[in-house]
């Protein structure tokens, strides 16, 4: 075993709260996510979920794939069903158990959003996690306000004509107390985001950017090489703000090229020359700004 | 103790005697004062439990499907576009089999805007597998919403509590307040053995598969039409522990009646003395008030029923393309019978419009023509 690796097994807790024979496909991000999240939370936890790839992934009627309670709600309320869970558990007397909403891009950026906002205005005690794919892909792969410019779905045949949400603003102007952005190739940062998240008091949110193979066409073997080529592009920097203070978790300088992260995948294979330009000028323009930050 | 409160008062009052753990609310006309009532109560510390002030009423149905689902007591009031934005998550609550208590203070939906009373958006919900109590006074809101947890919980079905828009949710009345202790006796705390619990893991709400899903959708309507017993099983307590009785319809001079008005809601309480004046010029009239419209009392409209005496439904609400809702529910229940009488429509107090002594008895003596023509009549007052 090599050093690395040694260290990794220290750092991630072995204690599995994901089962095999889920139903996601191929090299699904999310289940990566899934799995890696539980790890820092334990198991005194639970979920809502609302409609998204998880409502199937967690498995059928009395077949589930995860060792903590999931209660299913609808696609519009996945933060405030949260709260509900929270406020009924501490009017039995737990107080520990830490909820968690976990939705996709299109329950959190769209139809959501509302929902969201009360909780994170009301600095409901809950972690709230968006599994960003960029697109509808439960439904299969129409645009939502997560999808970036240039992005083919079934909705945007040419290329989405407008730019990604920026959904980290609009949270944060909600002064939560804990933010972060996480992806599963970094699975150390990933577990200790979600372990610092359980112990937090009010308003968390983390948002994970998470590849899919058939939405972004691309082999499911590539999962992981685009989780971090999106970190190393510096197309989705990880960081965190804890009640206001910002921390950058691995550096922007040097990045490599966003060419290397849009090569592959069938979803920017319309792109323009122009096109892969502006977007690396976007990126290195958000990276300065952060860097300043 | 005997207190002078509005409707909506007397529906706060009830959820705070009820010892409700979370209460989620978002404010609307003319439902609001239910939600501030639950605010001044919760700060003199006659309410204990969580408030969670809302962003929207989809939102305010959320949280009662999480704090329910997490064995919490659970309680919200709302009317109007706020029951309708509330759709989705009624049928969610009640496939769920969470016994969440809700007070709908009746108004009409728009458009065009419109603040006042009818029926139309509880009426709206009548599939969503809420059971339906429609009361005529402010003392029967606060009962019934006390009746309605435990109904509830037994039964594990939610419950609407309706009462008109204005007429009770913002006129005083004398109401008899019981004592926490007394309420305690009859409504002991709610024990959920399913609530969600992490030493617990398992799944709520997970796809079901079409024959589960049947069995599951067969249960809940099994246990609607049980309803009609529950409900009367927990009047006899109530009325055993505190002396007001309510069944699920209220006849009223009904023995030798020539033609019988049915309606719900306070225009019943009009309805009682449009029956009076009738009788006082000699004509044999009755009443009938539709209390409990989910489940609704088949058999016992059946029971009121003679070959001969029509019946004049006085619908607060319709079905555009197929009319008075009531109408059609009671032509339903009763059509059956082998020698089933005629059933009339009228349609009116629709927005608020007054259903008063006249307009009630203009229509008793219509129907009791027993003309057997057209089915459904729009009616206005004629003031």
């Amino acid at each position: 075993m090599s050093e690395t690796a040694r260290a990794a097994k220290k750092s991630i807790p072995e204690p599995e709260l994901m089962s095999a024979g889920h139903t996601a496909c191929q090299g699904c991000a999310a289940t990566l996510s899934m799995r890696y999240a539980l790890k820092g939370l334990g198991s005194e936890t639970i979920l809502v979920i609302p409609a998204c790839c998880w409502t199937v992934l967690a498995g059928a009627s009395k077949r589930t794939s995860l060792s903590v309670p999931v209660l299913h709600a609808p696609f519009a309320g996945a933060a405030a069903t949260a709260c509900g869970v929270k406020h009924g558990l501490v009017s039995r007397g737990d107080d520990s158990t830490t909820v968690v909403a976990w939705a996709g891009d299109g329950g959190t950026f769209d139809i959501g959003l509302q929902s969201l906002s009360g909780a994170a205005d009301r600095n409901e005690d809950i972690l709230y996690v968006c599994y960003d794919n960029e697109a509808y892909m439960n439904t299969g792969i129409q645009r939502s306000g997560g999808t970036p410019r240039g992005a083919w779905t079934m909705t945007t045949p040419e290329g989405a004509d407008r730019p990604k949400k920026d959904l980290d603003a609009i949270v944060e102007a909600h002064h939560p107390r804990y933010f972060a952005t996480a992806t599963p190739a970094f699975a150390e940062d990933l577990v200790r985001k979600f372990k610092k998240a359980r112990e937090v008091k009010g308003f968390r949110f983390i948002r994970i950017l998470s590849p899919c193979p058939p939405g972004w066409k691309y082999d499911p073997e590539a999962t992981v090489r685009y989780s971090r080529l999106a970190v190393q592009t510096g197309l989705f920097p990880l960081y965190e703000v804890e009640d206001g203070n910002f921390r950058l978790n691995r550096a922007l300088t040097p990045r490599r090229p966003v060419s290397e992260y849009l090569a592959g995948q069938g979803r920017y294979r319309g792109l323009s020359a122009d096109s892969v330009a502006r977007i690396q000028a976007e990126i290195d323009a958000r990276c300065a700004g952060l860097e300043k930050r | 103790m005997r207190k002078v409160l509005t409707g909506n008062q007397a529906a706060a009052w009830a959820a705070a005697l009820a010892s409700v753990d979370v209460v989620a609310a978002y404010p609307i006309t003319p439902a609001t004062q239910v939600c501030e009532t639950l605010a001044e109560l919760q700060a003199s510390g006659h309410y204990k439990g969580r408030y969670v002030k809302v962003e929207s009423e989809h939102s305010a149905m959320s949280a009662l499907l999480g704090a329910a689902s997490a064995g919490a007591r659970t309680f919200t009031a709302t009317s109007s576009q706020g029951l309708a934005y509330m759709h989705e998550m009624l049928h969610w609550v009640s496939g769920a089999r969470l016994p969440i208590v809700m007070v709908d203070v009746n108004r009409a939906l728009a458009a065009p805007w419109n603040l006042w009373s009818d029926q139309s958006d509880s009426l709206s919900q009548r599939d969503t597998g809420w059971l339906q109590f429609y009361c005529a006074s402010n003392q029967e809101v606060l009962d019934t919403t006390l009746m309605a947890f435990k109904i509830s919980e037994r039964l594990r079905l939610p419950s609407m509590v309706i009462m008109d828009g204005f007429t009770l949710s913002h006129t005083y009345e004398p109401v008899d307040v019981p004592g926490a202790e007394e309420v305690a006796r009859f409504l002991p705390p709610w024990r959920e053995p399913s609530a969600l619990d992490p030493k617990r893991p398992a799944a709520y709400g997970a796809l079901a598969l079409p024959k589960e899903f049947t069995r599951l959708r067969r249960r809940l309507e099994n246990d609607m039409q049980r309803a009609l017993e529950t409900i009367l099983e927990i009047s006899s307590e109530f009325e055993e522990a505190f002396g007001r009785s309510y069944g699920l319809i209220e006849p009223y001079r009904v023995g030798d009646a020539e033609a019988l008005l049915f309606c719900a809601g306070a225009a019943a309480s009009t309805m009682q003395e449009a029956v009076d004046a009738l009788r006082a010029r000699g004509k044999a009239a009755g009443g009938v008030r539709l209390r409990v419209a989910r489940p609704f009392p088949t058999y016992s409209v059946r029971a009121l029923s003679r070959p001969g005496v029509p019946w004049a439904v006085v619908d607060r609400a319709f079905s555009p393309g197929s009319g008075g809702v009531f109408r059609q529910e009671l032509e339903a229940a009763l059509y059956p019978l082998s020698r089933h009488p005629s059933v009339r429509g009228y349609i009116a107090g629709l927005g608020g419009a007054d259903v008063t002594v006249e307009l009630l008895s203009e229509i008793w003596e219509d129907a009791v023509l027993d003309r057997k023509d057209s089915t459904e009549a729009w009616m206005e007052d004629a003031r």
